[in-house]
């Protein structure tokens, strides 16, 4: 089974993204602590990229701060390794296709592996491309994350199908960023997933206060946030290890009591 | 499994968001149905010839030919075009498809803002919306082009992310495209991105080797024995390349942006400088450093700065088909200038970086041996720039 199923095993999943090197490493790291300690169940670690194009504003700056801050690939490495040593709550990797591909994708995902990062989630890597990375990840028993959009429509079964670990339900269309109202109906999608996989589910995109994350989480297995957690990291910077705890506290609260 | 028709060789694919793969697919289909209608054809041929202006002219350029003292030197007039560049042949194909696939509104990257243009007027034309993404430095070196898009009636919107030029246009596009694909669509301007778009708009662009051809039989009643254009994504090159490909005889060859020089920093020389890499949705060559950022690139042609190169001619190059010589901002200025003087033409930078290789090459060549330059499009846009270049200070 996938270390990744660990993540789904509390109730529903609350499931925190940050960029790593924003704004800087030690932070990074302090702040993977605070959210395990504050009940995230999976934390996504994001690797910056120069142009995330599946990105919004606040996520993009926050690519921007950390390499500007110097922030590589060998040094988020370094960073989680150090980490692995008292941290125990499942990590996957975000990221872009180009990070992993020219830093040799076996040599990337072998590292993964010895990290204990147990997925990679690639945005500009659909079902139709998956077999560039797949079979490396399968190999070294990491989970390439599938993601369903609201405009995947006929191909949810055949994406499902082959989901291992969990799928990224893409809760709006267009990039990242909170939104004041998600329209989308996730409640068809989830279930052409259901008819064809167990995979849990988890929703993101756009998700930044606890009743959405209650209303999305509640169609699902989980619910990630980005942007909502990078704007605190942006405002409080080295400071943001507090904010940030509390809340993950109160989006965990508010989509464990689903059951 | 990636889509065997998206592929060049290894090149090329779909490295897009889960969000736009319908899209891609939709347009794939619909592209496929009306390629084969003929219809459509003639409606994009009437298009082409009658507002267009095409076929565009296939000159001998006698002076040239004679000041170089070597290969007898043609120029393949794109710059003739209604808007002044090659851009339109592609738009005019892609805005008329999005018409047919009942969208109605068009929104685009661009550098020099020729495409930008070329989309502003096919959508005026047409009665569909339209939004130009284009790099805020872009804006600045290209002011001329902005007005002419908001006079078209287009929304133009800055793009301040990243290095501000056209690599960042793009990215901000597909953003726009990933919100809002029902009434849109991406009216990509090279032959980049994920497929179908290296497919199409090659395919939209290939009129110009195909009239080359044509023209070059007729005038001479042989083929070119060179065939020099200027490669950003590539389009006006492929394009001019296209018919020519299975003719081992002609010698295609494409020049890149090499800026201040291929061996510093501020070069967009993709083939000469660039690495195997996934970006803008397609595998291929770009600038970029050991973790695989996309390096900040740069030229003087706004056209050209951009760090990747279209799958196709990644692959042509591996394959050993084509070659790609690299031409300095100095030199591009240089034959800018020359092209002015010595033919009355005054060519877009971009052009130029093609003219100034040919200034090399022709030379080397007989004089019983045949070379095309494409004009891939007009100067009077570079005006300003290029007199600042010259330490000029004058306003647009
Ligand atoms: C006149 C002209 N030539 C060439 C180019 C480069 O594009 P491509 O390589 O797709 O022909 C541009 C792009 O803006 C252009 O305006």
């Amino acid at each position: 089974m996938s270390n990744i199923a660990q993540a789904f095993a509390h109730g529903k999943a609350f499931i925190p993204f940050i960029t790593c090197g924003d704004p800087d490493l030690e932070t990074t790291a302090q702040l993977v602590r605070a959210m395990a300690d504050a009940g995230a169940d999976l934390i996504e670690l994001g690797i910056p990229f120069s142009d995330p194009t599946a990105e919004g504003p606040v996520i993009q700056e926050a690519n921007l701060r950390a390499l500007q801050g110097g922030v590589t690939t060998d040094k988020i490495f370094a960073m989680v390794r150090t980490l692995r040593a008292s941290v125990t709550i499942p990590l996957v990797f975000m990221t872009y296709a180009n990070v992993v591909f020219s830093y040799g994708s076996e040599r990337f995902i072998r590292t993964c592996a010895e990290l204990g990062i147990y997925g990679l989630i690639l945005p500009d890597v659909p079902y139709e491309e998956k077999e560039e990375f797949c079979p490396l990840c399968r190999q070294y028993g990491l989970d390439l994350i599938a993601m369903i959009a609201p405009t995947s429509e006929d191909r949810i079964a055949m994406i499902a199908r082959e989901a291992s670990g969990f799928i990224y339900i893409v809760s709006s269309l267009g990039v990242t960023g909170e939104r004041r109202q998600i329209s989308t109906d996730i409640k068809p999608i989830t279930a052409a997933i259901r008819r064809v996989s167990q995979t849990p589910c988890a929703v993101g995109f756009g998700i930044s206060t606890p009743d959405q994350a209650s209303a999305m989480a509640a169609q699902a297995d989980g619910a990630i946030v980005g942007s909502a957690i990078v704007r605190l990291i942006a405002r409080y910077g080295r400071d943001a290890q507090q904010p940030v705890a509390d809340y993950v506290r109160e989006m965990k609260q508010a989509v464990r009591i689903l059951m | 499994m990636s889509h065997p028709q998206s592929r060049f060789g290894i090149h090329g694919g779909q490295y897009i968001p889960e969000t736009l793969m319908n899209a891609c697919i939709e347009l794939e289909a619909a592209y496929n149905h009306y390629k084969a209608d003929p219809d459509f054809q003639r409606e994009l041929s009437d298009l082409l010839n009658n507002y267009a202006g095409r076929p565009s002219r296939l000159y001998y350029a006698a002076k040239m030919t004679r000041d170089l003292g070597g290969a007898k030197i043609y120029l393949k007039r794109e710059d003739l075009n209604h808007t002044g560049a090659h851009k339109i042949n592609n738009v005019l194909g892609q805005a008329l498809l999005a018409k047919k696939m009942g969208k109605t509104r068009l929104i685009a990257e661009t550098g020099a803002g020729q495409h930008g243009v070329a989309t502003a007027t096919a959508a005026a034309l047409m009665d569909m919306a339209c939004v130009v993404f284009m790099g805020e430095e872009d804006t600045v070196r290209q002011a001329l082009n902005v007005y002419r898009m908001r006079l078209l009636g287009a929304t133009v919107v800055p793009v301040t992310s990243g290095t501000a030029t056209l690599k960042d246009a793009v990215s901000e596009a597909m953003r726009e495209w990933t919100k809002r694909i029902d009434d849109t669509h991406y009216c990509l301007g090279s032959v980049m991105g994920p497929h179908p778009f290296p497919t199409m708009v090659r395919d939209f662009q290939a009129v110009i080797s195909q009239e080359i051809r044509q023209q070059l039989l007729e005038q001479e009643g042989r083929l070119p024995d060179a065939v020099l254009a200027c490669v950003g994504g590539g389009s006006n090159a492929i394009g001019s390349f296209y018919h020519f490909i299975h003719d081992p005889q002609v010698r295609l060859i494409g020049c890149e942006a090499a800026g201040r020089g291929v061996d510093t920093a501020e070069t967009a020389a993709t083939i000469a400088t660039g690495r195997l890499g996934i970006f803008h949705g397609m595998k291929s060559y770009f600038c970029q450093d050991q973790y695989g950022q996309i390096a900040p690139v740069y030229s003087i042609s706004a056209g050209l700065d951009y760090p990747g190169v279209g799958p196709e001619h990644a692959y042509l190059h591996d394959i050993g088909r084509a070659e790609y010589v690299p031409v300095t901002d100095e030199e591009a200025v240089e034959a800018f200038e020359y092209l002015s003087r010595t033919e009355g033409i005054i060519p877009a930078i971009e052009s130029a970086h093609a003219v100034a290789y040919a200034m090399k090459l022709a030379p080397a060549m007989r004089p019983d041996q045949i070379m095309v330059i494409t004009i891939s499009g007009r100067g009077d846009k570079d005006c300003a720039a290029i007199a600042r270049y010259r330490g000029e200070d004058i306003h647009e």
